[in-house]
């Protein structure tokens, strides 16, 4: 870890001036990835602006039925406040699949938004990664790829988003609140994130200086079917290959309205309306969900290690749908998968 | 283009060293740091309380949970300055007058560890289980100790000894 400099923010826009004023500044909230990438020197910000003790650390109910939730909301008490587990379930179960008690006692809200892929290279510091180096190259398409993505690759990155959070967040359709020098905005969830394209060095579209405030969920909150299926290679503290998060409005066996994401295949949480418009109005089956499933993972394309992903991901969805369907959700401590 | 393994930017300046007061383990602590000391340095190198362990420094293998305001963390991945006026419990702050604290007697009881690295940290982590109280069942307390590796594998007799300590507290 190099040495830098460090300073508090005394409110956000305070936060967004000493930004504005260092380049090569970064926001620190909870550090479990920062610091992490910093001992690596993988990031190597020359100051550090802890942002850690602003009061965006609260969790209130919005005018139109929804939720806005403090960029400094810790992981764990949001996967536990008591708003969150009775109307938004599938977000306290996807935030309970990741890390650990003790990472999600530290890391923030906003800061699960903006952290940084897991793929190997990245972290590699002797190896080219686009990402890391823009116009270096990309070490995971010809090398060890088992954890890489499937959709929406490009020939400069093939990196996953790591969160789980953010497939919850991306089928409840959330919007992200920030500020910047000109002024406050918000985003729509699924605008948040980019796929690498030409561009794997931005993760995002937080323009430079800009600082996440919220994260607001709308009222729908899909809490009787939905769920929030991860499958990976251990059955705890491990970045998913795969994982489904289901929304569903169901009339008997009728699906009304589904929304479904995939997490660990693409650059962003990986949503596809085609396929979701599949399912409304049909029956919940398993051919239904088949059907839906293909849709998703029509243009889906393996590299030599990870091409298993593709029939697995099949398999989560359909599992997920139905597990949605039926109103039995993936527990997170009993891993028996219904 | 050859890749890169170098640090771009050489701080050559000498250590801006910060103040920070905190209490660890009931004792009101200050301590001059430089900002990138970590929780867990300060802990070890700096105020001499060796019973944290650094294993991985990564935050995945959890040998270095301590309590920072009650809640289990990872002191690898927590900078001592952003805890100024915190409260810091580590394993030495667990015993009460001399007397064991239950998950400490229930690790003995239950022979929980072979090498015993990873035991302050595991013991920290079931006193933050304890005190979160969302663990009822064994399948819980395993899911929600997995931030916490033995290499050893006592896994069976470290969930037999949180549940001990969970039924006494």
């Amino acid at each position: 870890m190099i040495n830098f400099q460090y300073a508090r923010a005394n409110d956000v826009a305070d936060a967004v001036r000493q930004m504005s004023a260092d380049p090569t500044a970064k926001f620190i909230a909870g550090g479990t990835n920062l610091l992490d990438l910093m001992k690596d020197d993988v990031e190597q910000p020359s100051r550090l602006i802890d942002i850690s003790r602003l009061p965006l650390k609260t969790v209130e109910e919005t005018t139109d039925g929804g939720l806005r939730i403090g960029a400094l909301v810790p992981n764990s008490d949001l996967a536990y406040h008591p708003l969150v587990t009775q109307r938004y379930p599938m977000l306290g179960s996807a935030i309970l699949a990741g890390a650990s008690a003790q990472l999600r006692n530290m890391a923030s809200t906003g800061g699960n938004l903006l952290q940084r892929t897991r793929c190997f290279y990245f972290y590699d510091t002797v190896t080219p990664c686009n990402k890391r180096e823009p116009g270096s190259g990309c070490s995971a398409i010809k090398g060890i790829n088992r954890i890489n993505g499937i959709l929406g690759t490009s020939e400069a990155c093939i990196a996953t988003h790591p969160s789980d959070m953010c497939v919850a967040l991306a089928v409840l359709e959330a919007k992200v609140h920030v500020l910047g020098p000109s002024g406050a905005r918000a985003i729509v969830f699924a605008d948040f994130h980019r796929l690498p394209g030409d561009t794997p060095q931005r993760d995002t579209n937080l323009e430079a200086n800009e600082i996440v405030t919220a994260v607001e969920l709308p009222a729908q909150g899909f809490n009787k079917n939905y769920t929030y299926l991860k499958i990976r290679d251990r059955l705890s503290y491990a970045f998913a290959l795969i994982s489904v998060a289901v929304g569903l409005e169901m009339d008997g066996n009728t699906i009304r309205q589904a929304r479904f994401a995939l997490g660990g295949v693409a650059h962003k949480p990986w949503r596809n309306t085609a396929a979701e418009g599949a399912l409304n109005g049909q029956t919940a089956n398993q051919e239904t969900f088949m059907r839906a499933a293909d849709l998703v993972l029509h243009d889906a394309k393996g590299f030599e290690h990870n091409a298993f992903k593709i029939d697995l991901a099949r398999r989560t969805i359909v599992r997920a749908l139905t597990q949605a369907a039926k109103g039995t959700p993936q527990s997170q401590s009993n891993k028996k998968i219904a | 283009m050859a890749p890169k393994n170098t640090v771009t930017q050489v701080n050559t300046q000498a250590p801006q060293k910060i103040l920070v007061e905190f209490i660890v383990n009931g004792a009101e602590t200050k301590l001059n740091v430089a900002p990138w000391t970590t929780l867990l340095d300060a802990l070890r190198e700096h105020l001499d309380l060796t019973g944290t362990k650094k294993g991985c420094d990564h935050g995945q293998c959890g040998a270095c949970t301590v309590l920072v305001d009650g809640r289990r963390v990872n002191s690898c991945l927590t900078l001592a300055v952003m805890k100024d006026g915190a409260k810091v419990t580590t394993i030495e702050g667990l015993a009460t007058n001399g007397a064991l604290h239950p998950l400490q007697q229930a690790f003995i009881d239950h022979d929980a560890f072979q090498c015993g690295y990873c035991t302050p940290g595991q013991i920290c982590s079931a006193a933050g289980l304890i005190a979160e109280g969302k663990a009822k069942t064994p399948d819980e307390i395993r899911e929600l100790m997995s931030g916490n590796i033995c290499r050893c594998a006592a896994y069976p007799n470290i969930v037999a000894a949180i549940q001990q300590a969970m039924g006494s507290s």
